[in-house]
């Protein structure tokens, strides 16, 4: 699935230099919340991509700016090559026809005073994908078929409360293919289910990528999921993109040094160990005015004093892994990354 | 299940983390019989039952009861003051005109006020609260100061100052009440409409290209339903209640026939000093008896959706009949099954 | 009073397990029927044991919890069963004396910090409240406890006066857990106390967790849906699943040879952070209605392994290796021989 080579045309997302930041307190406080800041990365047709992070990392925040949930401060979001926030001051609706989302809470992402017919019904006339009561039953219930969901007309006429999470979510995803997206943003959207239950969803993930050719956009804090259906994964901390990988590689040879620290805090049974070391102690750092520099250097067992001053650049340390790093500066590049 | 135990009759909800009603297990999947859901546990709430049957008896006096009372309202029928008797059941006004049937031909005009009022406080709240709490910036700005400047200004000497320039009359009667009394509706409106604004599903109908009219009126209004139909019965009772009140101040036309205008001419004509109590306490009760009604209904709400005040009467209902000490007891009972032996 | 190395009364019967469960029943009542969130459980926790009790939702896991200090408001009830905690029995205790035996015998740390923690009162002040609650000391006294605990969970002691909303998600939890631990008590329920958390953070907590009970001794029950954490922390795991047991095992053992079928699906369900990347299975189906539960066997409807005697024969917890438990028809001796007929596999249930 994974190709190391990207042609531009190749890419049906390409963000760059996203930026946002919020308001904190009245009108008179000049205070800001650095939610995102020059995040750059690129989703490639037909691929999963994933951003990885924890609280605060300005995934979500991400997520929501490439839906145009919400607008950036700076930066560039390129669909299918074009500038669309220079394009078009609001998210017209063929853009909205291509890019749709999944969000993390089943219990609250769908509207409890409507049934899953009216839920999918929606979508469709809006985009106009259906003539008729007729056409749009048919492909609602086709829609339930493809995300596993039966018998279909019975799932049409329940109310959400009448549906477990990992129906709900089904249901989520069966909204978003309704208008035949290109790219599908899933807010962490196994997170909130039961263990057994995610591995049905993230299948089904895999599932649309592979069968209706959809890219995805995948946001998660848990690193050994992105690992399991991304072909490329992005480390963000603190609002920032630090790093970034083919999904093995990331997980082999990590880089940054939060990766690494990432890494060793997922439990794993399989290491055999009661409990690790733990590298570091401290916080995420407040996003409000932050100090220039690494995000990570007060917590960072190697940091120097160049850390606290200037946010490292971008290096690219093998093909396709780039990080942001001091630790890094002034490594040959290889060859010729992305 | 034949056990000591005994399981509740009204819809309860599984204590799971869910808050609405479970629906009927084997149910047919109509969309009619789920929406009943509400309707149905309304219907087995004894507040509500209560509360539904005044509210229907006055509505359908209001309707007919003029083509059924004894005597013409307005004509004078016998003595003045007389106490009621087997002739006139309320006995008869001041000026000799027969109190029942005053009574009864005043209900239309109140509950007419009072819906009418309540119906357009009800809507303009709707407006003016989901826009200001939906669309948030300038918008919320204006409109707020303008809910808040309406919610400052004293209501009765508003309510008096306005009617008394306003030629009187039912209309100017309804319109005084409406301007005075939409923005407590709307506060509470945009407070709700600003939570659910944040949730998910909003933010799914924003990215599927609802346009912002639809997600307000579709998406999130429906869930707001409770709210505004208390608020709707909240505010007919304001209505009813000041519409007498004003016309007892003789700020309505005391030839019209309400309530309120009954209260006025008794009062103008010495029922308190002479003793003829029955020329007030009819339409007085009939106020009451109304608020009452609307109110039970609006309990009966509240407890319809709010999960943990049903969960609190079926703790009764469990916990009676069992020693004093576990009913007193703040600990989870325990109330073993003797009986039969489970599995 | 300090708080190191003060262990608490004698028990009036010297017993090996500090806490046994027998035959705990709870349900909650509903329109429709009663729901039975625990179904007959047994399992107990012995001084300086961490067991953990792991499943999903409606597994009854937080319902038992909850149940042991009873704390849970009806609609539900206890209908059955014992808690026996040092010898005493707890379902038959007072209020005055469950008074006693909350906080000072078992204590609790809930999922998530601000379901604890007041938000109106600054941390110190909580801690002190559940001290002077429970023990007669002067103000002072009380908060130089605090102070001390608040050391020893790592929070610094400046933080003695910061309200819950100025400390991270992490400190948060390290305050309840320093609250729970304030008067020592014997055994500890932990209810998903890092779910809410990050993953660097939660690794923090249960380094803490853990040295917290190597220096004081205490036994910890420790719940969580997330088994990855468990065969870490713990010493022994039960699986539940639809208010049952269905398995119990040392931690390695569980790992290792995981019996149940249910055990053996969480099992595949987490993806592998290192290897190659295989198909995750998960379970398919959801799960049951617990006011009518599937007959038999509970789990029979998801069970890749179901056979004869699945959908209608009861399953016991037995002993099948040294140590390990497991309620499972497969295992039992009077199937060995239905099993050898290789019966088909049936279809399971269909969407999530």
């Amino acid at each position: 699935m994974a190709s190391s080579n990207q042609v531009a045309n190749d890419l049906v997302m390409d963000v760059r230099g996203l930026t946002k930041r919020f308001p904190v307190g009245g009108p008179r406080d000049k205070r800001e919340v650095h939610a995102v800041q020059d995040a750059t990365f690129s989703i490639p047709r037909q691929e999963i991509v994933t951003l990885v992070g924890e609280s605060g990392s300005g995934k979500s925040t991400t997520a929501r700016l490439i839906a145009r949930l919400i607008e950036p401060t700076e930066g560039e979001i390129l669909y299918n090559g074009v500038d669309i926030l220079k394009n078009e001051k609001n998210a017209s609706l063929s853009y909205r026809s291509d890019v749709q989302m999944v969000f993390q809470d089943p219990f609250g992402s769908l509207n409890p005073a409507h049934t899953v017919e009216y839920i999918l019904e929606r979508p469709l006339k809006i985009h106009k994908k259906t003539r008729g009561r007729k056409e749009t039953r048919d492909r609602i219930y086709e829609l339930l078929d493809t995300v596993g969901l039966g018998p279909a007309a019975e799932v049409a006429a329940k109310f959400p409360y009448e549906l477990s999470g990992g129906q709900r979510q089904r249901v989520a995803f069966a909204r978003a293919l309704s208008v035949e997206p290109k790219v599908m943003l899933a807010d962490e959207p196994v997170s909130m289910l039961d263990v057994s239950i995610r591995a049905g969803v993230l299948n089904l993930m895999k599932r649309l990528a592979d069968e209706q050719g959809l890219s995805f956009l995948y946001i998660t804090h848990d690193i050994a999921s992105a690992r399991y259906i991304a072909d490329k994964t992005n480390v963000m901390y603190a609002g920032r993109m630090v790093e970034s990988a083919e999904s093995t590689e990331l997980v082999e040879k990590p880089a940054h040094p939060y990766t690494k620290l990432l890494l060793s805090a997922v439990p794993n049974p399989h290491a055999g160990l009661r409990t690790r070391e733990v590298h570091t102690r401290g916080e995420i750092p407040s996003l409000i005015d932050p100090p220039p520099g690494c995000p990570f250097a007060p917590r960072c067992p190697h940091v120097m004093p160049v850390c606290r001053e200037v946010m490292p650049p971008p290096v690219t340390i093998s093909p396709g892994h780039w990080v942001r790093c001091h630790l890094y500066d002034g490594e040959p590049l290889d060859s010729v990354g992305t | 299940m034949g056990s000591a135990i005994q399981t509740i009759n009204a819809s309860g909800q599984t204590d799971l983390g869910q808050m609405q009603p479970t629906s009927e297990p084997d149910a047919p999947l109509r969309k009619a019989k789920r929406a009943s859901g509400f309707i149905g546990l309304l219907r087995q709430n004894r507040k509500a039952s209560v509360g539904a049957v005044i509210i229907v008896f006055f509505l359908i006096l209001a309707i007919f009861g003029p083509y059924i009372v004894p005597y013409d309202a307005t004509k004078i029928v016998g003595r003045r003051h007389e106490a009621p008797s087997m002739d006139h059941w309320f006995g008869t006004d001041g000026s000799g005109k027969d109190v029942f049937s005053q009574t009864v031909v005043g209900a239309r005009l109140s509950i007419a006020t009072g819906l009418i009022v309540g119906g357009i406080v009800t809507i303009v709240g709707i407006i003016i609260g989901m826009s200001a709490g939906y669309f948030r910036g300038k918008v919320d700005d204006i409109l707020s100061t303008l809910t808040n400047v309406m919610l400052i200004i004293p209501g009765l000497p508003l309510l008096i100052v306005l009617a008394a320039f306003l030629p009187a009359g039912f209309w100017s009667i309804v319109f005084v009440l409406s301007v005075t009394g939409w923005a407590y509706g709307a506060r509470v409106l945009r407070s709700q409409t600003m939570a659910l604004r944040e949730k998910d599903f909003v933010a799914s109908a924003v990215v599927a290209g609802e346009s912002k009219p639809r997600i307000i009126l579709r998406e999130v209004l429906p869930n707001m339903m409770s709210i505004v139909v208390a608020g709707l019965f909240g505010a007919v009772n304001y209505a009813i209640g000041a519409q007498a009140g004003l016309e007892f101040l003789g700020l309505g036309n005391p030839s019209n026939i309400s309530w309120g205008t009954n209260l006025y001419w008794a009062q103008n004509n010495g029922a308190l000093l002479l003793g003829a109590w029955w020329t007030l306490i009819p339409s007085g009760l009939c106020i009451a008896l109304v608020a009452f009604g609307f109110s039970m209904i609006n309990y009966a709400i509240d407890e319809v959706t709010n999960p943990r005040l049903r969960s609190q009467r079926q703790t009764a209902s469990i916990l009676k009949g069992q020693p004093g000490r576990i009913r007193s007891s703040r600990a989870t009972p325990v109330i073993r099954d003797e009986s039969e032996k489970r599995g | 009073m300090t708080i190191a190395n003060q262990q608490n009364v004698a028990t009036p019967v010297a017993r090996e397990d500090l806490l046994r469960i027998e035959h705990l029943k709870v349900e909650y009542l509903a329109g429709r029927g009663s729901v039975r969130a625990v179904d007959d459980v047994t399992f107990s926790v012995g001084k300086g044991e961490v067991i953990g009790l792991a499943g999903e939702s409606g597994s009854g896991k937080s319902t038992i919890a909850q149940a042991i200090l009873r704390i849970l408001q009806p609609p539900a009830i206890i209908t059955g069963g014992h808690v026996y905690f040092e010898g005493k029995d707890v379902l038959a205790m007072s209020d005055r004396q469950l008074r006693d035996f909350r906080w000072e015998g078992v204590s609790m740390v809930f999922q998530s910090a601000m379901n604890s923690l007041s938000p109106v009162a600054t941390i110190g002040m909580q801690i002190v409240d559940g001290i002077q609650a429970h023990r007669k000391v002067s103000d002072s006294e009380a908060r130089r406890m605090a102070a001390e605990l608040l050391e020893i969970v790592g929070i610094e002691g400046n933080r003695i006066d910061s309200y819950p909303h100025q400390l991270s998600g992490g400190m948060r939890q390290r305050a309840v857990i320093a609250i729970a631990l304030a008067l020592q008590p014997p055994l500890m329920i932990m209810d998903e106390p890092t779910t809410a958390l990050d993953v660097v953070v939660q690794r923090e907590i249960l380094a803490k967790i853990t040295e917290l009970k190597e220096q004081f001794g205490f036994s910890i029950l420790f719940i969580t849906h997330d088994m990855s954490l468990l065969v870490e922390i713990s010493d022994r795991i039960a699986i539940m699943y639809a208010g049952e047991i269905i398995e119990m095992a040392p931690s390695r053992e569980l790992f290792e040879h995981p019996l149940h079928p249910y055990t053996q699906g969480l099992m595949e369900s987490f993806p592998a952070l290192t290897g190659p990347r295989r198909k995750l299975e998960g379970i398919p189906g959801s799960p049951p209605d617990l006011i009518s539960p599937p007959s038999g066997c509970r789990f029979h409807p998801r069970c890749p392994k179901r056979f004869g005697p699945c959908d209608s024969v009861r399953t016991k917890l037995v002993e099948v290796r040294p140590g390990h438990l497991v309620a499972c028809h497969l295992y039992a001796e009077e199937f060995a021989s239905a099993i050898q007929r290789d019966a088909p596999r049936s279809e399971v249930a269909d969407g999530q």
